[in-house]
């Protein structure tokens, strides 16, 4: 997902194999082969895997319905094992041995900037379902997001933060991750316009008391406090912010997303953003959360859900307007990408290659996570129903 | 004032976990010269152990005064045995090895235990809380009662203290209090300080010094699950909660200096109070450096008094 975890090590991963045939033609020519890499196992192994079930979802239908002009599609799918090195060889082997004629990952920021270096240079188009740092499209013009950027994201919480009337706000940021320093950063941007931000804070990843800072923020008593973190960090901070008694509203980016801040009785009545809620009433939403559930038992969807089946149509799509199976084909058609229906909302891919997408956020409360506010890619408020 | 008592509060609470690890760290190498650096891995083990024990106790739905103690002791229990295995399969057998060898072999138990926690089957590498009602309990500000005075109510409000911040320091407290009477008022301390200061002749005079190694491993052992099951209600459980803290006692360890009872607790004391300070005072946009200061701090210190705070001089014998 959003995190750089270290420079991009792949000064020598990137020779690519030579192709024999030309890419997107398989042995069988009734079939067309897409791949993906995901982190199926390791550390976010609970990312890469609900992107996936997202992903075969939109497989599964897209084939009942005929396929794509009439030929069936096949995902191949390799694990990275949540490493930025497999990645690399993952998408390697995609493109040498399978053929394939685009990629479809990776949620984590870091490893869809590793393999991206890979799919620019063979000239494969790559769509990322999930990764928000600004860095991954700027690889190159074979490189496509399906979801919204860090930037965008940090704007919103600005744009929220002004429109709840926050007037002083403090901030608490996590050193070592750029997905954090960049939400601040445009926070900022966007806040320091019209409000003040009296404290900035920061913490690092493996910190695990946070009560000097909270303690320190407490005593300028702002009216709300802008925590962009991943959820780990931020149920600490939230049950220590809780026992100093600072009761001001807390809020955040995606990274809250997780059934452990929903159960929180501490982040109970904080705001976050994200990327859709399975109670948004939109029809396009909730017909995929009925498929969804029907055949995975019943679960809901996540974020990473959503966005691995969106981004599989969005691919479905522009290889269905491309008409072809030609690499170059299909990114001029992913690029022109407009108004496509996706169940996290419509999806237009921008001139930056990034989608233009809403974004809601979401307020926790008793155990849920409501929509309280939706806003529109040029960042207006939208109407909720 | 106010931020400054809190930030105090905070500090020797925090400070007091390192306080209880750095003990282990001492003792150790008090009697071998060793580096014991699994120890913070004990300290994780003792969490996981106890979050065992506590979501059992709790799905059995028994009342708090039986789930916590049943925690700590299970912890203390199970890291009391670990300790003994640790030493007896991993370093025993290397005894007489150079030093660098059983340093050598710190690490790599230190990684195995990690290793195997962060196995699904075992614990896994998702960050996991004691159960709800714990945290809540132990979590809580302490009040002053109906009838206590009003004065301390006042204080109660002014400055927030968790029943966790004065059961670590009571804790630590107590716990260093027996470590003492055992190290100075018992037979096995004696043999304790015999091995500790001529590990030969103690045992041309009779001293079974294999056994006062295994006991020194097993307390220090136990003093870390304490520290561990503290933090895991505190904080949360994960298989690499070790590393850090481990990192930090043994500097604590060597703050007070290296080999004294009374060095580690102040040596850890004063950590958490340097550390607390400064992610409180130091301007704010780098409170996120606040180990790097304390590390800093600690190198000012060592530069003027080498032998640590309460460390003794002593000469390398030829």
């Amino acid at each position: 997902m959003r995190r750089l975890l270290a420079s991009v090590l792949l000064a020598g991963g990137v020779a690519v194999a030579g192709c024999r045939k030309p890419p997107g033609t398989s042995a069988n020519s009734n079939e067309i082969v897409i791949g993906e890499y995901a982190s199926l196992t390791g550390s976010t192994a609970t990312f890469g895997t609900s992107c996936d079930k997202g992903v075969e979802l939109a497989l599964d239908e897209a084939n009942a319905a005929g396929g794509i002009n009439g030929k069936k599609i096949r995902i191949v799918v390799e694990d990275d094992e949540s490493k930025q090195e497999e990645a690399v060889n993952a998408v390697q082997k995609l493109i040498s041995r399978d053929n394939v004629c685009a990629v479809l990952g990776e949620v984590a920021s870091s490893r869809s900037l590793a393999a991206g270096t890979v799919c620019q240079k063979s000239k494969i188009p790559m769509l990322s379902p999930a990764s928000t740092n600004p860095r991954v499209t700027q690889e190159g013009d074979y490189i496509f997001r399906a979801c919204f950027t860090d930037d965008f994201q940090g704007m919103i919480n600005g744009r929220f933060a002004i429109d709840q009337g926050w007037k002083k706000v403090a901030v608490m940021t996590e050193v070592s991750s750029d997905y954090s320093q960049g939400l601040t950063a445009a926070f900022r941007g966007t806040y320091d316009k019209s409000g003040q931000v009296i404290k900035s804070e920061s913490y690092r990843e493996d910190d695990r008391d946070y009560k000097a800072q909270l303690e320190d923020i407490k005593t300028d008593s702002p009216d709300a406090v802008f925590l962009p973190g991943y959820y780990t960090n931020v149920n600490l901070i939230l049950n220590q912010a809780h026992q100093l008694g600072l009761n001001v509203p807390f809020f955040g980016g995606d990274g809250w997303d997780s059934p452990e801040t929903v159960k929180n009785p501490d982040a109970s009545g904080n705001y976050y953003s994200d990327h859709y809620s399975a109670d948004d009433p939109n029809p396009q939403t909730q017909k995929f959360v009925q498929a969804y559930r029907a055949k995975y038992n019943n679960e809901t969807p996540d974020a990473m859900a959503v966005l691995g089946y969106d981004a599989a149509r969005v691919m479905f799509d522009a290889i269905k307007r491309a008409g072809s199976t030609n690499p170059a084909a299909i990114r001029d058609a992913l690029a022109q990408t407009k108004d496509f229906p996706g169940a996290s909302g419509s999806i237009t891919i921008g001139p930056d290659r990034n989608a233009q997408k809403p974004i809601v956020i979401l307020q926790v409360e008793s155990g849920k996570a409501n929509v309280v506010q939706k806003y529109s890619p040029s960042g207006e408020k939208e109407p909720l129903k | 004032m106010q931020q400054l008592a809190q930030e105090l509060v905070i500090g020797l609470s925090v400070g007091a976990t390192y306080a209880l690890i750095a003990l282990g760290y001492t003792m150790v190498y008090g009697v071998l010269r060793l580096i014991n650096f699994a120890h913070g891995d004990v300290y994780m083990v003792g969490a996981v152990i106890g979050y065992y024990l506590a979501v059992a106790a709790m799905r059995a739905s028994q009342p708090l005064w039986v789930t916590l103690p049943l925690a700590f002791v299970g912890a203390v229990v199970g890291c009391t045995i670990l300790g003994f295995a640790i030493e007896f399969f991993a370093y025993r057998p290397l005894r007489n090895r150079p030093r660098l060898v059983s340093l050598i072999t710190a690490i790599g138990v230190s990684l195995l235990l990690e290793s195997i926690a962060q196995l699904e089957p075992v614990f896994g590498p998702t960050p996991r809380r004691y159960p709800e009602r714990s945290v809540e309990f132990l979590g809580a500000p302490i009040t002053g009662g109906p009838n206590a005075p009003a004065f301390v109510h006042r204080a109660l409000t002014y400055v927030i203290i968790t029943r966790t911040d004065v059961l670590t320091l009571a804790l630590t407290l107590a716990l260093m209090a027996v470590l003492t009477y055992v190290v100075l008022g018992t037979r096995t301390g004696l043999a304790l300080r015999a091995v500790s200061f001529r590990f030969d002749t103690a045992s041309l005079m009779g001293i079974k010094t294999d056994r006062i190694i295994s006991f020194t491993f097993m307390f220090g052992s136990a003093l870390a699950a304490v520290a561990g099951v503290l933090d895991g209600i505190r904080y949360d459980v994960r298989p690499l909660m070790g590393i850090l803290i481990g990192l930090k006692a043994f500097v604590a360890a060597v703050l007070g200096g290296i080999g004294s009872i009374p060095g580690a607790v102040v040596g850890g004391l004063l950590m958490g109070l340097i550390e607390t300070c400064v992610k409180g005072y130091l301007p704010s946009q780098y409170t996120g450096y606040a180990d790097a200061a304390a590390f800093v701090l600690l190198i000012l210190i060592l530069l003027v008094k080498p032998t640590g705070l309460f460390g003794r001089y002593a000469p390398e014998k030829v």
